[in-house]
């Protein structure tokens, strides 16, 4: 009896829950020092969690785009981080001249508006191309090839701005209207973190609204579920493709302002690596395919990678936690994958999908 | 003229010569019904009229007009609709997006929603559920629904794949009703069933497939009676 029980448990299975409990402990007693030495204050939380929350809007904007085309076409573009930094970097050219010419200090609201279009329709752009010239000839190759394909773009993106624009940081000019801080519950925070907190959740809500509601965001998801009765149902699955990309260039792009806004060191070739591998983390983390997954995966990516070295590292005595901040986001990412590798909203995944 | 007329069409799966030379037509007010054993190529006929697949020879048009080289999506402009093998509702949208989906091509708010209303007149069932997941219906619904979503485009030619499969007799029957229906208000047909005697007592014409080509044609209540018939797909002695 007891050994037929046995043998149905296989060593991974073994290792994996092992692997679970010592997790949990881990984190268990790093709170709990955490909490019992006091070594932050109240307020100190607070500042890291709303700093956690904008740079996880970020994240999210960006996931989206992951989401989206993985919805529809099952293929992690793995190119969306450089669809990111083009809108962003691009934009900063434009930014420097609105400060040049007075434009960003007169009517800084509206100039932020403008940037954040422009950025967005670089980014359009760029996206729109690439699924024209890299992955629509090979829409019906095996899945590993527009994957490569799509590392090839990537690289060939960071290598071109570095042509072009060189190697160095270019910083988004100062906005004097978002030096300020606001008072939220309280607490002093700069006020340009909830604005692109704010903003950020503004365009989130837009884009499950178009997907709900208008006629392509319903034929969006009908694409998604079965591309051959979308077909006869008249849907052009190309130019339904096309606007997911679209849509995800777009959202990408204002992600890109929002952080130049965000972050003081400024855009360079490199900078969509890092946020585009997170947002890919955060999107897997909620569910890939699965909207409303990639908004709350990156927000709770963004406090997790804010909080979580101050919250668990420093209390298991680790020095200079914050800097491992990365090293958690990808340790969420592996976690998952482990052990709940549909994501928070995912559903199990039929085979076919698998 | 026939409304459809399918010209020595051969297709291809990768290798596989799956149409060996099909020609058939359809007259305009029939329902059609193609029969045959499972492999003998019913469904991919359809699916090469439709669209879906391309056939590497032959022509096929609709009303004259050549519509064999559309894509797919094209065709539902020209008055084709299918309603496809194993229903393919969209199972995570809701019964009435999937009817809006049926829609797509149109733009015409207020036709639309009087369509609406003429496909919930034909099954209350799906009125009922109109904001439930497709996915949680059940399989008779969701035949209900496949075809309401075909009507749904205003088809002058409905392609009807396999509408019996997995169902209860029962609801076999008012399926097939539901297709008498449509054809007397103007509808064409072409129907493939696996239930042939269904198929023949509600069909004008049918054509039997074998292993990729036309063996027999006929009207249907002479198909009925043709002893290879009854015994090869009727499971008469």
């Amino acid at each position: 009896m007891l050994r037929r029980t046995l043998s149905r448990v296989s060593w991974v299975d073994v290792f994996l829950r092992i692997f679970q409990l010592v997790a949990a402990v881990v984190i268990l007693i790093g709170l709990y020092k955490t909490f019992t030495t006091a070594r932050y204050s109240s307020e100190q939380w607070a500042t890291l969690a709303f700093a956690g929350l904008a740079q996880g809007s970020i994240y999210a904007l960006i996931a989206l785009g992951y989401t989206l085309v993985y919805g529809i076409l099952l293929m992690i573009n793995f190119a969306h981080g450089e669809i990111y930094m083009t809108g962003a970097f691009s934009t900063v050219f434009l930014a420097m001249y609105f400060n040049r010419i007075g434009f960003l200090q007169s009517s800084p609201v509206l100039a932020i508006i403008v940037l954040i279009l422009f950025s967005a329709a670089v980014s359009t752009s760029i996206a729109v191309l690439l699924e024209r010239i890299a992955y629509r000839p090979l829409r019906n190759a095996p899945r590993l090839i527009p994957l490569i394909t799509a590392i090839g773009a990537s690289f060939a993106l960071q290598y071109t701005f570095r042509g072009l624009f060189g190697s160095q940081f270019r910083a988004y000019p100062d906005i004097a209207v978002l030096k300020g801080t606001w008072n939220i519950l309280g607490f002093d925070v700069p006020l340009v973190q909830p604005v692109v907190f704010l903003a950020a959740v503004l365009l989130m809500v837009a884009l499950y609204w178009f997907v709900e509601r208008t006629k392509t965001g319903k034929a969006m998801r009908a694409v998604s579920e079965d591309k051959a009765v979308a077909r006869l149902m008249g849907i052009d699955i190309d130019r339904i493709i096309v606007s997911t990309f679209a849509l995800g260039g777009a959202l990408a792009g204002a992600a890109g302002v929002f952080n130049g806004l965000f972050r003081p060191q400024g855009v360079f070739f490199l900078m969509g690596f890092f946020p585009g591998i997170k947002a890919f983390t955060a999107a897997v983390l909620g569910g890939i395919g699965n909207i409303p997954g990639a908004m709350m995966g990156g927000l709770l990516l963004g406090l997790i990678e804010a909080l979580g070295p101050n919250l668990i590292l420093e209390g298991l005595g680790i020095p200079a936690a914050n800097q491992l901040k990365d090293a958690i986001a990808f340790l969420v990412l592996v976690l998952i994958l482990i052990f709940r590798p549909q994501g928070i909203f995912g559903e199990r995944l039929a085979e076919k999908k698998a | 003229m026939a409304m459809l007329e399918v010209h020595d069409i051969h297709t291809y799966y990768g290798n596989i010569h799956a149409l060996k030379g099909i020609s058939l037509e359809v007259n305009q007010g029939e329902i059609v019904t193609l029969i045959g054993a499972n492999g003998a190529g019913k469904t991919t006929t359809l699916r090469t009229i439709s669209g879906l697949l391309r056939p590497r020879q032959g022509t096929i048009t609709l009303n004259g007009e050549l519509i064999s080289e559309l894509p797919a999506h094209e065709l539902v402009y020209k008055g084709i609709a299918m309603v496809p093998e194993g229903r393919g509702v969209f199972a995570k949208m809701s019964v009435q997006e999937n009817l809006e989906m049926g829609a797509y091509h149109r733009n015409d708010k207020a036709v639309i929603t009087s369509d609406l209303e003429y496909v919930f007149g034909l099954f209350p069932r799906l009125k009922e559920r109109r904001r439930q997941v497709s996915g949680t219906l059940s399989g008779g619904e969701q035949q209900m629904l496949a075809t309401g979503r075909a009507l749904m485009s205003k088809p002058t030619l409905l392609l009807m794949d396999e509408p019996s499969m997995g169902l209860a007799p029962i609801l076999v029957e008012g399926i097939f009703d539901t297709i008498q229906a449509i054809n007397k208000e103007g509808t064409t047909v072409l129907l493939v069933e696996q239930n042939a005697l269904m198929a023949l007592s509600i069909a004008h014409r049918g054509y039997v497939l074998q292993t990729g080509q036309i063996v027999l044609t006929d009207k249907a209540d002479k198909l009925k009676k043709d002893p290879t018939v009854q015994k090869a797909y009727l499971g008469v002695d």
